[in-house]
């Protein structure tokens, strides 16, 4: 095991000794690697970038493109004027949603989403759908989360504009062929969105070999900082669609009337960037590329394979979603019969235990598959066996402990 | 169950909840969601005569929000809504950790809840069924005016 996935890079560990943190897909804890990095940028390189005409302001806006090509070749863009930095994977939607959405989508035609989506990769097509007049239509899965190419084709009609996905659900788990459903949307002229939130972070993407038109994702979830998150979109649909937010150094000329844009991706990046936030982006795909994506892949795929038989054993434990641990990718959730999932989680935080419950901001699909919230337990490389094993030594005593008898 | 984890009282409120079903002779009914965790109950009053007759609520929610809801209903039915609306107000107190030892015991059994002031992702569930009577009560009020 590379010593960068081992927690004693991870400040926070040392903060909480007995902390087992299992809420990785919600957000990740940071190395101090990150934290210096970032903080580096402040001491030696902060200047507004893209505007000083000054050694400092060249530093500051080096320091920020440099980032924006860590992250061109972390997934396989052509060019860095597809990658615009956010803050984060709901900022890149609403992005999509407002600016192209707006242009493209007339009254009658529809959006396809997975019935499995995160409320950011659904609230923006919901609210674009109503103010044009257009359809939101479901994809729907079966109830171990899979999607069939033949669901997607009779669900596209010539009107479908859009179709958007998450590579892997953050309920689910699964991985979703994105790849194939890309090409089959290609097919009908509908283009393709892509929430990454859950796979960039732990499996190699490549915008290419999807073959996407938008991927978005959040830095958070990928061991950097807070507010920062890319959009990636394929140059000649960035290129034609209106800026989204308007302001300062997006520009290139503007009169009392009337204002010419930026190139891309500028145009999008309107107002003071994130570039601390950009830097400690930078810095975390630099220490995951370090690790390498084998390795982590391996590990995860360990842990979530063990937690997953040990849970299988316990009666009243149920798993959503598929049946093999290996469609899983680090995300369980789970319900237990006769407790409610903010009881679970109160009783694992009183024993250390971070996990999350709720609906997970995906009500559609609790709806879907008929359970009204349901807790999860979503890992990264830093956890280990110790944390699999004390989440079972507690989740075996949760009924007992809300008074069942067994 | 001695290790009972939010302790006695309050689990047997959760599994053995003596007000939770339906009523059809209620003359008031409101909902109440949690929007963090999505839960909803419906809470169900029948006010007569100035006085809250009965009262049941329907829905899901954790064991503090069941519990909560099933101990206020023990606490208010009898009375009349003003009483109802006082014991509001202590309960909020308490959660607020604010309250005196006189106020608590005229809690009674809701007393049971005072740990959740230590609890803040919980006070969102042991305010919702209480949360819910006070915008039913208004609606009552708004009514006879």
């Amino acid at each position: 095991m590379s010593e960068l996935m081992s927690k004693a890079q991870f400040p926070v560990f040392q903060v909480y000794k007995e902390l087992v943190y299992l809420d990785n897909a919600a957000t990740t804890q940071k190395p101090l690697k990150v934290l210096e990095d970032e903080e580096n940028y402040y001491r030696e390189c902060n200047a507004n970038p893209l505007r000083g005409l000054y050694d400092l302001g060249v530093r500051s806006t080096e320091a920020y493109e440099d980032a924006r090509e860590t992250v061109r070749r972390f997934i396989g863009a052509e060019s860095t004027q597809e990658i615009v930095f956010t803050r984060g994977a709901t900022e890149g939607l609403n992005l999509i949603a407002y600016s192209w959405g707006r242009a493209n989508i007339l009254a009658g035609d529809e959006i396809l989403i997975a019935i499995s989506e995160h409320h950011s990769d659904l609230l923006p097509w919901q609210a674009l759908a109503k103010e044009k007049g257009a359809v939101l239509k479901y994809l729907e899965c079966d109830s171990r989360g899979e999607y069939t190419p033949d669901a997607l084709k009779a669900a596209l009609t010539p009107r479908t504009k859009l179709f958007a996905m998450a590579q892997v659900s953050n309920v689910l788990g699964r991985l979703n062929p994105v790849a194939e459903f890309a090409r089959i949307c290609r097919e009908n002229g509908t283009l393709t969105v892509c929430d990454g939130a859950q796979s960039v972070p732990h499996m190699p993407v490549n915008v290419q070999e999807l073959g996407v038109d938008f991927l978005v994702f959040s830095g958070h979830k990928l061991m950097a900082p807070m507010g920062i998150g890319v959009l990636y979109g394929r140059r000649e649909l960035l290129n034609s669609m209106p800026p989204f937010h308007y302001g300062g150094e997006m520009i290139e000329y503007v009169t009392r009337d009337s204002a010419t844009f930026a190139e891309l991706p500028h145009k999008f990046e309107a107002g003071t960037v994130n570039a601390g936030g950009a830097v400690g982006l930078a810095a975390a795909i630099d220490y995951i590329s370090e690790i390498g994506f084998d390795r982590i892949v391996s590990r995860e795929r360990e842990l979530t394979e063990l937690a997953f038989s040990e849970m299988k054993q316990i009666p009243h434990v149920n798993i959503i979603g598929s049946e093999k641990a290996s469609e899983h990718h680090g995300i369980l959730t789970f319900t237990i019969d006769g407790v409610h999932p903010h009881d679970i989680a109160a009783i694992f935080d009183a024993d250390g235990i971070a996990i999350r419950a709720g609906h997970h901001c995906a009500q559609p699909l609790h709806q879907y598959l008929g359970v009204q919230s349901t807790a999860r337990l979503s890992l990264a490389f830093y956890n280990d066996e110790e944390d699999i094993r004390r989440f079972i030594g507690t989740l075996k005593t949760i009924r007992r402990r809300m008074g069942y008898d067994g | 169950m001695t290790d009972s984890f939010y302790g006695e009282v309050l689990a047997d409120h959760n599994l053995h909840p003596l007000h939770r079903h339906d009523l059809p002779g209620a003359t008031h009914v409101c909902k109440g969601l949690n929007p963090t965790c999505g839960d909803d109950i419906e809470l169900h009053l029948d006010i007569r005569d100035g006085v809250i007759a009965d009262g049941s609520f329907t829905g899901l929610g954790c064991a503090i929000s069941q519990a909560s809801a099933d101990i206020m209903l023990d606490l208010i039915i009898g009375k009349t809504p003003e009483e109802a609306k006082h014991y509001t107000g202590l309960f909020r107190r308490m959660i607020s950790g604010e309250i005196t030892e006189d106020e608590l015991e005229e809690l009674e059994e809701a007393g049971a809840l005072q740990n959740v002031s230590k609890m803040p992702a919980r006070v969102k569930c042991a305010l919702l069924s209480w949360n819910t009577m006070d915008k039913l009560l208004d609606q009552n009020r708004k009514g006879e005016e």
